[in-house]
């Protein structure tokens, strides 16, 4: 079959339901017999609670319960029940489970009333008295008790094995970089709130909206932890407004929401508030060491990267952030270690390109800084030591063009007329800094299933329980499945967020586009294959000694490409297989040899302009030109969509972003839009993609790598640099706020 | 260890806890064209009228804060965040949502087609308040440069990151009213 969609720009096939409000999100969907939730938040750190007394909130006419730890009903009593997909090691946080404080904003009761309004206000008369215990929210206080996890978590990396002997060859370099680098605690704040709406369908069944990466992860985490069978739970999460990783894991809303649903035998919803949105899982905070030894030459001799990262006192969350030193650059001598300390806090998640724009923050700072050191260009010194194979695994590449990123990125950002010297460029009252890093993230594939049905009117079902974030996921289905059967686009309708749909994992790792756009592929070739046996096989068929590559399939027939007269109609087809439809499902895996030999990473090569009011310490980021090697690209439209994206995530981690912790109150104090900065409209201006061609047959059988994480990896290194090659002050805090700006002193 | 008596929740906490509710008060409003006769509380704010008790969820909760924009609607033609305003002070104005803006056969607004056009959105959240909110700044005439956009769009947050197209389709919407 032709591709006239796959590789072309194309509007989101969702896009009415969006700008016309059309689309429902978990907190939308409703019941005649809806109540409503509202969550009481914990006010200590640690401790348990004494007394809670929920007398008043009861008193208040509309309230139909008020859920504590001393009422909640039984669930499942092993905590391992509690464990969904994507759980690091460790026993989950139990929402009610008992009198325990683990965390600040712990939920502590749930109200459930006829009204939203009477809930929140009967929320505000249930009164909690604590007995605290010391807490300790502080990484910095904890550093000493790191250690490395005992267990790994499924699914990630631990740092490789160290390779030659990093120390003595720091010793021995005669240039030498050493410094310590630290990001800001962030939290997702995806624009819609978490939610959950479970609506009562009698007979302890349940329909379950929530925001949810996965909607089969809510699910068995529901039927594990309520001991219900499958068939009474379905979960269906067409829309997702955002999550960034918020949404892998369940949070605490759905269990809430399920237990008290179960338990009232009606539909109940529950939505967090904002500043609920910072009492659940965000990116760690990280104590970071670097140390990198160079000769004369800029040949990397030793790399050595160091990680302390902040956990819960509860499951030991871990994140690839310092494997990237390892693999990125040719050089015999490198350890990178990755350590975690326990604090007072929930445990953090899996937030957009999970550890790569932590440790290439560091990383590629520090590659910058060795870069003046040795008094060459920093694209030079990363071509300098380019690394053909993945050194940190002895893997081949599946595909690497990032040399042409670093390239094209490089030509069309204007690099050579970069005077290297800082505060070296002016314009008005702004000094003008640029600065570039490298990015990198897994490309990966998932087993995925999908299921494609073509019905008698000529249109084609595709299906599989994935969800679209926002991402594009149903538009690149819509593209994939169009082309497979020669359809247009307004013929395919996908399917996705519903557990009922043909099993798939979250909807995460950049391998969405990868793992369920060839199980679509697969399932609709299959359809493609039963059409075409039924139509050679008719009676007197026309097509009889055809080849299935020689007919195609248009205006409901099945032609020959030669001669359009001879076809087969598209009824006459299933009539001939004596079928109504044609239906097949489908699972795509990735090929485990290719995993052995080789490692698939996307690669890209990101330039900043900054320019600072060094009065004022304001850096606006004004120009960002960001060259993606990611194979090849399905939609360029909504592709170059989810790179900008990623960009303006890291120009918030570089600029804006940072849950204030209160370390007295072991609390984050910002917990709202207002106080926590995310980039505005004003603060973005020109973002510039650039997809690098490049030719994979190994990440999946479609060539694609996936998106969604790059665009963020290297965006705040590359700022940082560029604030350094505008002021001369290097911030290896983020983000890079007007007081560091000020108070930083100029490098000599 | 020490004993600590919280309140549940920081900020209200009323000396004596009253389970008397406040009554209900009419209320004449205009949502999309349609004249509504309603009783609401008067702690119910126009988002949550919107949403909860006519169920026109095109209007999203972001933040209840009015940090977020996602609540953005028209009111007699202004946009304003409708979580910060109580019901029953707009009393006999006309209000515009998300779902008021298409034409009744169907037809989108220039504003909804140039986002489709500009890809000015990926999860959908914050569209619905963007789009009332370039409306409403189309409207006012004071932006004219991608700055004035920017600048006055700077009250709806996008956690997508879709701002460059936010600008590029509510520019390319403002030259066309330029041009007719």
């Amino acid at each position: 079959m032709h591709e006239t969609h796959f590789g072309s720009p194309r509007n989101r096939v969702d896009g009415r339901l969006k700008v016309t409000g059309a689309a429902p999100y978990a907190g939308e969907f409703t019941a005649p017999d809806l109540a409503h939730g509202y969550v009481v938040s914990g006010a200590i750190a640690k401790g348990r609670i004494k007394s809670i007394d929920t007398k008043a909130a009861l008193a208040v006419p509309g309230v139909v319960q008020v859920f504590t730890h001393e009422n909640r009903p039984r669930t499942a009593f092993r905590s391992n029940a509690y464990q969904d997909e994507v759980a690091p090691p460790g026993k989950p946080f139990r929402a009610l489970y008992d009198e325990r404080i683990v965390y600040s904003g712990q939920p502590v009761a749930l109200v459930v009333a006829e009204d939203f309004e009477i809930a929140r206000y009967a929320a505000s008369l249930v009164q909690v008295t604590y007995e605290a215990e010391p807490h300790e929210t502080d990484l910095e206080k904890v550093r000493g008790k790191a250690y490395v996890p005992p267990v790994k978590r499924q699914g990630i990396s631990p740092p490789p094995k160290p390779r030659g002997d990093s120390e003595a060859a720091f010793g021995n370099s005669p240039v030498k970089m050493e410094a310590g680098y630290r990001i800001a605690i962030e939290h997702h704040n995806p624009m819609e709130p978490h939610a959950t709406t479970v609506v009562w369908e009698g007979d302890e069944r349940i329909t379950v909206h929530d925001k949810i990466q996965g909607a089969q992860n809510s699910q068995s985490y529901i039927t594990s932890v309520f001991g219900l069978p499958n068939s009474d739970v379905r979960v269906i999460s067409p829309f997702v407004g955002g999550a960034f990783g918020s949404g892998l894991r369940p949070q605490y809303q759905l269990f809430l929401a399920v237990m008290a649903a179960l338990e009232l035998k009606r539909s109940v919803r529950v939505v967090l508030t904002r500043d609920q949105m910072f009492t659940m899982g965000y990116r760690p905070d990280g104590l970071q060491e670097v140390a990198l030894g160079a000769n004369q030459d800029a040949s990397l001799q030793s790399i050595r990267h160091d990680l302390i990262a902040n956990t819960s006192t509860f499951e030991d969350y871990q994140e690839a952030t310092v494997n990237w030193s390892a693999m990125l650059y040719h050089c015999d001598n490198v350890t990178t270690t990755h350590k975690l300390a326990t604090t007072d806090l929930y445990t953090p998640a899996d937030m957009r390109a999970p550890g790569a724009p932590t440790g290439l923050f560091a990383m590629e700072s520090a590659m910058d800084e060795l870069a003046y050191k040795l008094g060459v260009d920093p694209v030079a010194l990363r071509l300098r030591n380019y690394a053909d194979i993945d050194e940190s695994t002895n893997k081949y590449h599946t595909s690497k063009e990032l040399r042409a990123a670093y390239q094209l990125g490089a030509e069309r950002f204007g690099w050579s007329k970069r005077n290297p010297k800082p505060r070296s460029m002016k314009e008005g009252r702004e000094l003008i800094g640029w600065g570039m890093a490298t990015g990198a993230w897994e490309a990966q594939m998932a087993q995925t299933s999908a299921r494609a049905t073509l019905t008698a009117d000529g249109r084609l079902e595709v299906a599989t329980a994935s969800a679209d974030i926002g991402t594009g996921t149903y538009t690149i289905l819509t593209q994939i499945a169009a082309d497979a059967l020669g359809l247009p686009m307004e013929r395919v309708t996908t399917k996705l967020g519903d557990s009922s749909l043909p099993k798939s994992p979250v909807e995460g790792g950049s391998w969405t586009a990868a793992s369920a756009g060839s199980a679509v592929e697969l399932a609709c070739h299959k359809v493609w294959e039963t059409l075409f046996k039924y139509a050679r096989g008719m009676d007197g068929s026309p097509l009889a000694n055809a080849d299935i590559d020689r007919v195609t399939f248009h205006d409901e027939r099945i032609a020959l490409v030669s001669d359009p007269s001879r076809y087969v109609t598209l009824n006459d087809a299933l009539k001939a297989g004596g079928v109504e439809k044609i239906e097949a499902e489908e699972t795509a895996a990735p090929s485990k040899l290719t995993q052995m030999r080789y490692n698939s990473f996307t690669h890209s090569a990101i330039f900043a302009e900054v320019r600072v009011d060094e009065e004022l310490g304001q850096v606006r980021v004004t120009r960002i030109v960001d060259a993606v090697a990611a194979g090849r690209i399905i939609n360029p439209k909504t592709a170059r969509s989810q790179i900008i994206g990623g960009v303006v995530f890291g120009i918030g981690m570089a600029m804006h972003e940072e849950s204030m912790a209160d370390h007295n109150l072991g609390r984050f104090m910002n917990h709202n839009l207002a106080e926590y900065h995310v980039p505005a409209n004003a603060d973005i201006h020109g973002i510039e993609v650039i997809f690098v061609e490049e030719h994979d047959t190994l990440t999946s059988p479609l060539g694609v790598k996936g998106l969604g994480e790059i665009g963020i990896v290297g965006t705040a290194a590359a700022i940082a640099n560029a604030v350094f090659h505008a002021t001369g002050k290097r911030i290896r805090e983020l983000p890079i706020t007007i007081d560091k700006v000020i108070g930083t002193p100029e490098a000599v | 260890m020490a004993d600590l008596d919280l309140p549940a929740r920081q900020g209200f906490t009323p000396d004596a806890p009253s389970a008397a509710l406040p009554g209900e008060i009419p209320l004449t409003l205009t949502i999309n064209g349609e004249r509504r006769e309603l009783h609401v509380r008067p702690w119910t704010t126009l988002l949550d009228l919107l949403r909860e008790d006519l169920h026109l969820y095109g209007t999203k909760k972001g933040c209840d804060h009015g940090q977020c924009g996602a609540c953005t609607v028209l009111v007699d033609g202004q946009r304003i965040n409708s979580c910060l305003a109580l019901a029953v002070s707009k009393d006999g104005c006309e209000v515009t949502t998300v779902e008021g803006l298409a034409a009744p056969d169907g037809a989108l607004h220039p504003m909804q087609e140039a986002f489709i056009e500009h890809d000015a959105f990926q999860c959908g959240y914050c569209t619905p308040g963007q789009i009332c909110s370039a409306v409403g700044l189309v409207q006012e005439g004071h932006a004219r440069t991608p700055d004035e956009i920017r600048e006055q769009m700077s009250g709806n947050i996008c956690r997508c990151g879709a701002y460059t197209n936010i600008v590029d389709a509510i520019e390319d919407v403002l030259a066309k009213e330029t041009a007719k």
